[in-house]
C-alpha cells in the first residue's frame, strides 16, 4: 500500500462508508477495487479529475445557472472514485423500487376514479383532494396500461447501519439520467484502469429502454409511433438532459411552438408539412403544457394538447396529475400505500416521518425541533428545509415562528446519519455523504437502471446533495 | 448491397432553419477573417484607410461604424468587427448565434461538432484588444480561420448526411454565393470605376482580392499570364471549379434541394428551385463579357437580391418561416 495512495489518509469514523464496509463478508471485486486505489496515488488522481472537469466543460455536459441577466454553464461537479452497489444489494433496490412504482400508479389510478383508499380511510381526503398536486382534469381518465408514472426517480439513503431507506419519490419529470450515462463515459475515458477486469452492470440501453416504454404507451394500431421529447427550449437549466435522451432515443427534441393541435390531433411541423406524433415524453411542467387547460400565459406548451391526450389520440409521459403521489405528505402514507394495493410489506422501508398536519405530529416536531430535520411539503431541491441538529438557537426560534403560523406546510423527519463516500476534495481524500436515486421506466412494465445517479454532499458534513446547492456526482457501479 | 437511408424520418421545420442558419454564421466568421487578413497584409501604405472602408463597405457596415469611430483605422476595424459584442456583424454576434444554433440542433449534428462549436466560442469570446494589435491580428485571423475550417471538415466527416445535413449545406452555399458578389461588387467599384475591362491593373490589389476568396492560387493556375479584370470577375462570378465562385455555389444549391424534393419529397423546394433555375440560367447564359457590357454592378446588385430571395423562399416553404 502506498503512503500517497487516495485511500491512505481516509477516514470514515463512525459513519457508514460504502467502500470500505468493515464488517460484511468479503467481496472480491471491492477487494480489487480497495486494493487498486490504495495503488493509485492522490495526485494521480487529482490529475485526472482536472482532466475529466476540463472535458466535461469542452463537451457542454453542463446544467444552466441564472443570475440576474447572465446564464452560466456550470458542470456537475463530478468525484471520479466510484459508488458501489454489490449484486445483493442491488437486487433488494430494484425490487423495491418496482414495488414502489406499482403502488404509485394504482394509488394515482384509484384517487382518479373509484377513490377507495380514501373511503376506507387509509389516507386522509383531503391531504389528496385538497393536495396541489392533484389535477380534477384527470378524474375518470385511463392512461394505457394504468401507467402514469413512466419515469420514476427515487431518492434513496442509507443510514449508519447501511439500512436502505426511501426519502422521497419523484413523479412528475425527475431529472439526472444523463448524468448517470455520461459518468461512466467519462470514468471509462479517464479512469478505465479501475474497472478494468471487474464486472459492472452497463448503463448504455436506456435510450432504448425509454423508447421502447413510449413506443408500448402510443395510441392503439400505431405500427411505428412517432415519439418526440418535450422541452421548454434551449435556455433551460436541464436542457442538456433533453438532448441526450432525445439522441438516445434517437427521437426529435421539440418545443411548445413545433407542436399544433388539429382535428383533436397533434401534429408536428415538419420540413414536409405536418405529420402525425404518438407520444410526447415531456420535461415540462404540467402546469405550462397546455395554455387552454393550464396556465393561460404558458408560451411553452401547446393548446388543446390535454384534450387530444384525452381523447386518446396522443400519449403524455409522465401523466398530468401525478404530483399527488409524490407529495411530501403523501409519502408518509407510502408503506401503508404499498400494503393497501399489494398485500405487501414495503421491500424498501420510509425514513420515519410526521406530518405536522396532525396535532399530534406537530407537537413531537416543536419540541425535538432540534434533533429533527424539517421540510416544506411542496418544495424540492433542498430549499427553505431545516436541520435542527446543525441549527443556531436564533435559526430554530424563527423556523418554530413559521412552523407554527402554517403546520400543514411541513414534514418532520429524524436527522439521518448518511452513509459517505471516499471523495477527492481540495485537502485529500474525505468521506461526503452520498445518495442514490435509481431511475425506473415503465410502460407496459417497469424496467430499472442498474445504479442510478449518486449524489454527493462536497461540503465537509453537509447533508444536502442537490446539484442546487453545492453537490456533485459519482460513477455508480452495480456490480453483476 | 448499399442501406438506403430513411427517408420517412422527420426533420423539424425550425431544426431545418437552424442548420441553415449554423452553417451560414461559420461561413461569415471565416470570410470575415480572411477579409480582416488580407486588408491588414495590403493596406500598409498610404492608401491603407481606403482599404480598412472597403471592407467596412462589403459588409454594408459604413454607417453602423461611423456611429461609433471617427475614421477607419485598422484597430477600430478590428475592434468593430472582431470584439464588439453590440455589432451584429461582428466575429462575436456571429459565434454566438452560431452556438445557439448548434445548441438548438445539438441531438442532430454530431458530439465532435458540437464539442469542437463550444470551444471556438470560449476562444472567440476570450479575445480582448491585446489580440487585435497590430502583431497579433494575424494570429488571431489565423485562428479564425482554422476554427471553422476544423468545423467544416468535421462536418464532413461526421454530419450524417439525412435532411438536416442538406439544409446545413444550403445555408454554407447561400453564404458564398452572397459573399462572393458582394466582393466582387465592392472591389470592382474601387478598383475600376471607369469599367475598363481589359485594363492590366495593380498586381497587389488582384492579390488581395484573389487571397480574400481563397482563390490566389487557382487562379494563377487558370491564368498563369497576369491579371485582366475581365477574367478576373470571370473566375469568381461563373468559374465551375473555384469552390466559392458563384455559379458552384448555386451549382450545389440546386443539387441539394433537387435531392430535398426527389428523396425526401418536399414540395417546399418548388418556389426556391423555380427561381434558382431561373438565377443559373441568367448566368450560364451570359459571358463575362456580356455581363461587363450592361453592366457588373446592376447585375451583382440583382444576383444579391435573388440570392436573398431564395433564402427566404426556402425559410418560409420549408423551415416554418
Amino acid at each position: 500500500m502506498r503512503r500517497d495512495g487516495v485511500l491512505a489518509n481516509y477516514d470514515p469514523g463512525s459513519l457508514f462508508c460504502e467502500m470500505l464496509r468493515p464488517g460484511e463478508p468479503p467481496n472480491s471485486a471491492l477487494t480489487l477495487l480497495r486494493e487498486r486505489l490504495r495503488n493509485l496515488p492522490v495526485e494521480s488522481l487529482r490529475q485526472r479529475a482536472a482532466d475529466a472537469e476540463r472535458d466535461l466543460l469542452a463537451r457542454g455536459i453542463t446544467f444552466t445557472v441564472y443570475s440576474d441577466a447572465t446564464a452560466i454553464d456550470r458542470i456537475l461537479p463530478f468525484d471520479l472514485i466510484p459508488r458501489v452497489i454489490t449484486a445483493d444489494e442491488w437486487q433488494t433496490l430494484e425490487a423495491g423500487v418496482v414495488q414502489r412504482v406499482r403502488a404509485l400508479n394504482l394509488f394515482l389510478h384509484d384517487v382518479y376514479h373509484d377513490q377507495k383508499i380514501l373511503n376506507d380511510g387509509v389516507v386522509p381526503r383531503e391531504l389528496v383532494l385538497g393536495n396541489a398536486g392533484y389535477c380534477r382534469a384527470m378524474a375518470g381518465f385511463h392512461p394505457p396500461h394504468g401507467t402514469y408514472v413512466h419515469v420514476c426517480g427515487t431518492d434513496i439513503i442509507r443510514d449508519k447501519a447501511g439500512r436502505f431507506l426511501v426519502l422521497e419519490d419523484n413523479a412528475r419529470t425527475p431529472s439526472g439520467v444523463a448524468y448517470v450515462v455520461e459518468n461512466r463515459h467519462m470514468t471509462l475515458r479517464v479512469l478505465s484502469d479501475l474497472m478494468a477486469g471487474l464486472r459492472v452492470r452497463s448503463v448504455d440501453d436506456y435510450g432504448l429502454r425509454l423508447h421502447r416504454a413510449m413506443a408500448e404507451i402510443a395510441p392503439g394500431g400505431v405500427s411505428d409511433p412517432q415519439v418526440v421529447l418535450l422541452s421548454p427550449g434551449i435556455y433551460n437549466s436541464a436542457y442538456f438532459e433533453h438532448v441526450f435522451l432525445a439522441r438516445e432515443m434517437g427521437v426529435p427534441l421539440v418545443e411548445g411552438r413545433d407542436l399544433v393541435v388539429e382535428d383533436g390531433r397533434v401534429w408536428m411541423r415538419t420540413t414536409a408539412g405536418l405529420t402525425p406524433v404518438h407520444t410526447i415524453y415531456r420535461r415540462l411542467n404540467d402546469d405550462f403544457l397546455d395554455p387552454d387547460a393550464f396556465r393561460p400565459d404558458s408560451q411553452l406548451g401547446v393548446p388543446g394538447l390535454m384534450d387530444a391526450w384525452r381523447h386518446g389520440t396522443v400519449a403524455i409521459a409522465n401523466a398530468v396529475g401525478t404530483g399527488v403521489a409524490d407529495d411530501k405528505a403523501v409519502y408518509a402514507y407510502m408503506p401503508r400505500i404499498i400494503h393497501y394495493y399489494l398485500s405487501e410489506n414495503a421491500i424498501l422501508p420510509n425514513v420515519d416521518t410526521r406530518s405536522c398536519a396532525d396535532a399530534e405530529g406537530l407537537a413531537y416536531t416543536l419540541a425535538h425541533l432540534h434533533e429533527l430535520v424539517v421540510k416544506p411539503v411542496a418544495e424540492s431541491g433542498g430549499y427553505g428545509l431545516l436541520i435542527g441538529p446543525h441549527a443556531s438557537a436564533a435559526e430554530l426560534d424563527e423556523f418554530r415562528g413559521r412552523l407554527k403560523a402554517n403546520p400543514a406546510n411541513y414534514i418532520s423527519q429524524p436527522m439521518i446519519s448518511l452513509s459517505v463516500s471516499p471523495t477527492l476534495c481540495g485537502e485529500g481524500v474525505r468521506a461526503r455523504h452520498i445518495d442514490l436515486r435509481p431511475f425506473a421506466v415503465t410502460g407496459r412494465d417497469t424496467w430499472v437502471l442498474p445504479g442510478g445517479l449518486t449524489r454527493v454532499a462536497l461540503r465537509p458534513g453537509s447533508l444536502v446533495v442537490n446539484s442546487s446547492q453545492g453537490g456533485g456526482s459519482k460513477d455508480t457501479w452495480v456490480l453483476a | 448491397m448499399s442501406e438506403a437511408i430513411s427517408t420517412n424520418k422527420h426533420l423539424i421545420a425550425r431544426h431545418a432553419g437552424s442548420a441553415l442558419w449554423l452553417a451560414r454564421y461559420m461561413e461569415r466568421i471565416e470570410n470575415l477573417a480572411r477579409l480582416i487578413d488580407v486588408t491588414k497584409t495590403f493596406a500598409r501604405d498610404a492608401e491603407g484607410g481606403r482599404n480598412w472602408l472597403s471592407l467596412l463597405r462589403i459588409n454594408g457596415d459604413a454607417a453602423a461604424f461611423f456611429e461609433k469611430h471617427a475614421a477607419p483605422e485598422a484597430t477600430r476595424v478590428a475592434e468593430f468587427y472582431l470584439l464588439d459584442a453590440e455589432n451584429p456583424t461582428s466575429v462575436q454576434s456571429a459565434i454566438r448565434s452560431a452556438k445557439d444554433n448548434a445548441r438548438t440542433l445539438r441531438a442532430l449534428i454530431s458530439t465532435e461538432m458540437w464539442l469542437q462549436i463550444n470551444v471556438f466560442q470560449g476562444r472567440i469570446s476570450a479575445l480582448s484588444a491585446i489580440d487585435i494589435a497590430a502583431e497579433a491580428l494575424s494570429g488571431v485571423c489565423a485562428m479564425l480561420k482554422e476554427g471553422v475550417q476544423a468545423h467544416t471538415g468535421l462536418t464532413e466527416g461526421t454530419f450524417y448526411r439525412d435532411q438536416c445535413w442538406h439544409f446545413y449545406m444550403i445555408g454554407r452555399h447561400l453564404e458564398r454565393a452572397d459573399q462572393i458578389t458582394r466582393l466582387i461588387d465592392t472591389k470592382f467599384d474601387a478598383l475600376m470605376p471607369t469599367a475598363v475591362a481589359d485594363a492590366v491593373i495593380d498586381a497587389g490589389e488582384w492579390n488581395e482580392l484573389l487571397r480574400a476568396a481563397a482563390g490566389y492560387h487557382a487562379y494563377r493556375r487558370e491564368y498563369p499570364h497576369g491579371y485582366v479584370a475581365r477574367e478576373v470577375a470571370g473566375f469568381l462570378l461563373l468559374n465551375a471549379a473555384f469552390p466559392r465562385s458563384a455559379a458552384l455555389s448555386l451549382a450545389q444549391l440546386d443539387w441539394h434541394l433537387t435531392t430535398l424534393r426527389s428523396r425526401y419529397h418536399l414540395r417546399g423546394c418548388a418556389q426556391a428551385l423555380e427561381r434558382l433555375d431561373h438565377l443559373r440560367t441568367m448566368l450560364a447564359s451570359q459571358t463575362v463579357d456580356d455581363i461587363l457590357g450592361r453592366g457588373l454592378s446592376p447585375f451583382l446588385d440583382w444576383v444579391q437580391t435573388e440570392v436573398a430571395a431564395l433564402h427566404d423562399d426556402i425559410v418560409t416553404q420549408l423551415c416554418g418561416g
